[in-house]
């Protein structure tokens, strides 16, 4: 398929944030759950329950970051280059968090001793932990920039990594996986445990909002270029509307016990939310700080105009396909979790 | 040791470690949509029963095929960032293609595989099988076509000079059907099934040596050996073709492979030898006139000795050497075995001998060691090279990362692996242990349905 004058390198920036948000809004409620494991719970088969709320479906969640990180190398493959190499350390803390939340959601089961059991809740609990706090710093250097040389290679160092604001949208990120996982674990529970679950809702979610009040100053007076954006093209507000009357309408609907709609409204929230990264970075994929100049954008990070199209082919095909039965299985494995044999 | 030596190091070790796993997928779930469709097809429960025990097997290799597959798409940007830009927009497409059509369905399908037996209905059960087994041969089929590019480049041109060249896609089909593609693909699938039906001959065997399971036992062999026995024969047919296409496309790593120093025509052909580097020689048993007709289709052709290939551009060539023979005898083994076997099981003479049993039940480590040995010899004898003719290995690493760094990582994944494959062995020989599950004999919930027990027949 050819696609003629389309802007290409925008749709493939909007395609991409497609991708990542799928990732967020999926296996952010399975980190989530992940960040809540220890704490919440102490008993094995409320434990259990936690794992197979999304033992069915977080695979599939994560596969939504392996197909972002592949279209993000087709599409910009310098901007893959540059982030991965340059956010090294991390990338490896960031790998080995994800690998431990995996195989302990298969290997916990498998045994019924006691320390078996605890070490890979461990595993879980930390893995999830680590790997929401590390997203949400790398999100937090891409949206205050990063040092690039004139190559648009990462000229920092992991040390400057760690500056609060990265950290503040980490805390921030763990926060929001937790609370949109308590949501989710407020769906897949009934009886008793849910009582538990549901009371860990409201302080999550304030605990969300404040962080996310203090990410907004905290970009509104330290990241210009962002804050720019939005002055510059004053109906991206437009955005920022719904999203706040999203994250305000999760606590109404948790209270009216409605959950399957507080859901959504977190979902929305989410989606908003990344939104609002996208439109504040626009046309940069990185944005150099301190020499803009060096920024990577769409352009001059991009692959060619005709690789941009025949990868446009290929998930136009492929799509709508996952979604259709992305959904199915949603909708098979909808409902209060039961533990049968066959769980984990 | 130098960032190079020690990002090399850990590429090797990360890939080889996730290599041990989805060709375990992809064979198991090849058998577990045979097993599942002679369920329903035949109505027999032990088909159920089997179906049951493969697919928790299936479940933990495939858990750790994804844990450790993600971190090979990571490294490509973290340690390789200079071959990430310069591949991009080639590489890229077939990997982002993985993600969309095989990575989705395979996972997607998998919750129904393994959760949803009593919330689908047999039918749908078996389509979620199909996909699953589908989604990890396509899974296979990109990434495959995206190595081949590396070694047989088709279908681009190099834009811009210097540290900023880049190949771009000039035709996609020529891409994908680059000229080892589909030879190594096929070769690829053959290595992946024998590793699925030699584990499932493996396991049978020890419950036969065992005396336990015996149904279980003699059909697990049996569909195991059938796939083993087909798979075998198919590894030596595409390796050939494969092999065809190495001295065509990339003549250094097949000398390299058959330690052949001078160009000559009735080359010889290696049984089993030792590569003297310093005094280019190669020792051993060989068959005059053998390789020129295996890999031009006459003897008296002549085949191009690492005398034609200047010294920088020569791969390492005795352990190329060694890994490519070690691969087709084991091969040549696989297939003895899988004769013998089968005609042991024709004369219903399989039980009987103890030290088949033995052999067979030793026999899931064939395909493990061939699949491993021929992918290294694959990308050893690709060396200097990491995309053939175009871009060394040595200027392909990440500008900005250390050797300290990659030091660091790489403790990482050693304690991590090491963890995962004791882990791994250990879940392993506990679910064989325990054998099958007796209550899987008779299936329960919507899979029930429309089903009859034996007894009441």
């Amino acid at each position: 398929m050819t696609f003629g004058s389309l802007d290409l390198n925008t749709v493939w920036f909007v395609l991409v944030g497609v991708l990542f948000t799928g990732y967020v809004i999926l296996d952010g409620f399975d980190l989530g759950v992940g960040v809540l494991h220890l704490l919440a719970v102490r008993r094995d088969e409320e434990r259990r329950v936690f794992i197979n709320a999304i033992g069915p479906v977080w695979d599939g969640n994560e596969v939504w970051l392996v197909t972002g990180g592949g279209a993000l190398f087709a599409a910009f493959p310098a901007v893959y280059a540059t982030v991965f190499s340059g956010f090294y350390l991390a990338f490896m803390a960031l790998l080995c968090a994800l690998i431990f939340r995996a195989v302990a959601i298969e290997f916990r089961s498998k045994r019924p001793s006691p320390c078996w059991r605890a070490f890979w809740d461990g595993g879980f609990a930390l893995g999830s932990f680590g790997s929401a706090l590390l997203i949400g710093v790398a999100m937090g250097n891409i949206a205050w920039g990063i040092p690039l040389d004139a190559r648009g290679e990462f000229a920092g160092s992991l040390p400057g990594l760690l500056h609060p604001y990265a950290l503040l949208m980490g805390v921030t990120t763990v926060a929001l996986f937790a609370m949109h996982g308590a949501i989710y674990l407020v769906l897949k529970t009934e009886g008793e445990l849910q009582a538990t679950v549901r009371c860990w809702v409201n302080p999550l979610i304030i605990a969300f909002i404040l962080c996310y009040v203090i990410v907004t100053l905290a970009t509104l007076l330290y990241v210009p270029h962002i804050t720019e954006a939005f002055r510059r093209e004053p109906w991206f507000f437009g955005i920022v509307i719904p999203v706040v009357l999203a994250i305000a309408n999760i606590p109404r609907e948790v209270n009216r016990g409605k959950e399957f709609l507080a859901f959504l409204s977190s979902c929305a929230a989410m989606v908003g939310l990344m939104a609002i990264f996208g439109l504040g970075a626009y046309p940069n994929l990185v944005y150099s700080l301190p020499n803009p100049e060096h920024s990577l954008t769409i352009t001059n990070a991009a692959s060619s105009h005709k690789t941009l199209g025949i990868m446009l082919t290929i998930a136009l095909l492929g799509i709508p396909a996952v979604l259709a039965y992305s959904t199915s299985i949603y909708w098979i494995f909808r409902g209060k979790v039961k533990i049968d044999r066959m769980s984990y | 040791m130098d960032v190079l030596t020690l990002s090399r190091l850990q590429f090797a070790l990360t890939i080889a470690f996730h290599y041990l796993f989805p060709p375990l997928s992809i064979g198991l779930g090849l058998l577990l949509v045979i097993v599942e469709g002679l369920w329903l097809a035949t109505k027999n429960p032990l088909y159920h029963q089997m179906a049951r025990f493969w697919t928790k097997v299936f479940a933990l290799t495939f858990a750790i095929g994804v844990a450790t597959g993600i971190v090979m798409e990571f490294e490509f940007g973290t340690n390789w960032a200079t071959y990430s830009r310069y591949v991009g927009d080639v590489f890229g497409s077939a990997l982002a293609a993985e993600g969309i059509f095989a990575f989705f369905l395979e996972s997607g399908f998998l919750a129904v595989l393994l959760f949803g037996w009593d919330k689908v209905g047999p039918k749908v059960h078996f389509l979620a099988t199909c996909m699953v087994a589908f989604g990890a041969h396509f899974s296979a089929i990109w990434i495959v076509v995206a190595n081949s590019w590396m070694q047989t480049p088709a279908g681009f041109h190099i834009v811009g000079g210097g540290l900023a060249a880049r190949a771009e896609i000039t035709d996609f089909w020529a891409m994908v059907f680059n000229p080892s593609s589909m030879d190594r693909l096929s070769h690829t699938l053959a290595g992946a099934w024998q590793a699925g039906a030699w584990l499932m001959v493996s396991v049978g065997a020890w419950y036969l040596l065992h005396r336990r399971h015996r149904d279980f036992a003699l059909a697990s062999v049996k569909i195991g050996l059938g796939l083993a026995l087909v798979a075998a024969v198919f590894s030596l047919i595409t390796g050939d073709a494969s092999a065809r296409g190495v001295a065509r496309n990339q003549p250094a790593k097949l000398a390299a492979f058959e330690g052949l120093w001078e160009t000559t025509a009735q080359a010889p052909l290696h049984l089993v030898g030792w590569v003297d580097e310093r005094n280019k020689r190669t020792h051993g048993v060989a068959m005059p006139g053998l390789l020129s007709w295996l890999a031009c289709g006459d003897s008296a052709r002549p085949v191009t000795g690492l005398d034609a290939i200047p010294k920088a551009d020569r791969p390492p060539v005795n352990f190329s050497f060694q890994l490519f023979h070690l691969m087709v005898a084991v091969g040549f083994g696989m297939i003895g075995l899988a004769g013998w076997a089968a005609f042991a099981l024709w004369r219903g003479r399989l039980e009987d001998s103890r030290l088949l049993l033995w052999l067979l039940t030793f026999s899931v480590l064939g395909p493990q060691i061939a699949n491993q040995a021929g992918w290294w010899a694959a990308e050893v004898g690709r060396q200097p090279w990491i995309v053939y003719n175009l871009l060394r290995t040595s200027e392909a690493l990440s500008a900005v990362v250390t050797a300290n760094q990659v030091a660091a990582s790489m403790v990482m994944f050693m304690v991590v692996y090491l963890l995962l494959f004791a882990v791994f062995l250990f879940l392993l020989n506990d679910k064989i242990r325990h054998g099958p599950d007796e209550a899987d004999l008779v299936p329960s919930g919507k899979l029930a349905l429309g089903f009859e027990p034996k007894e009441e027949c």
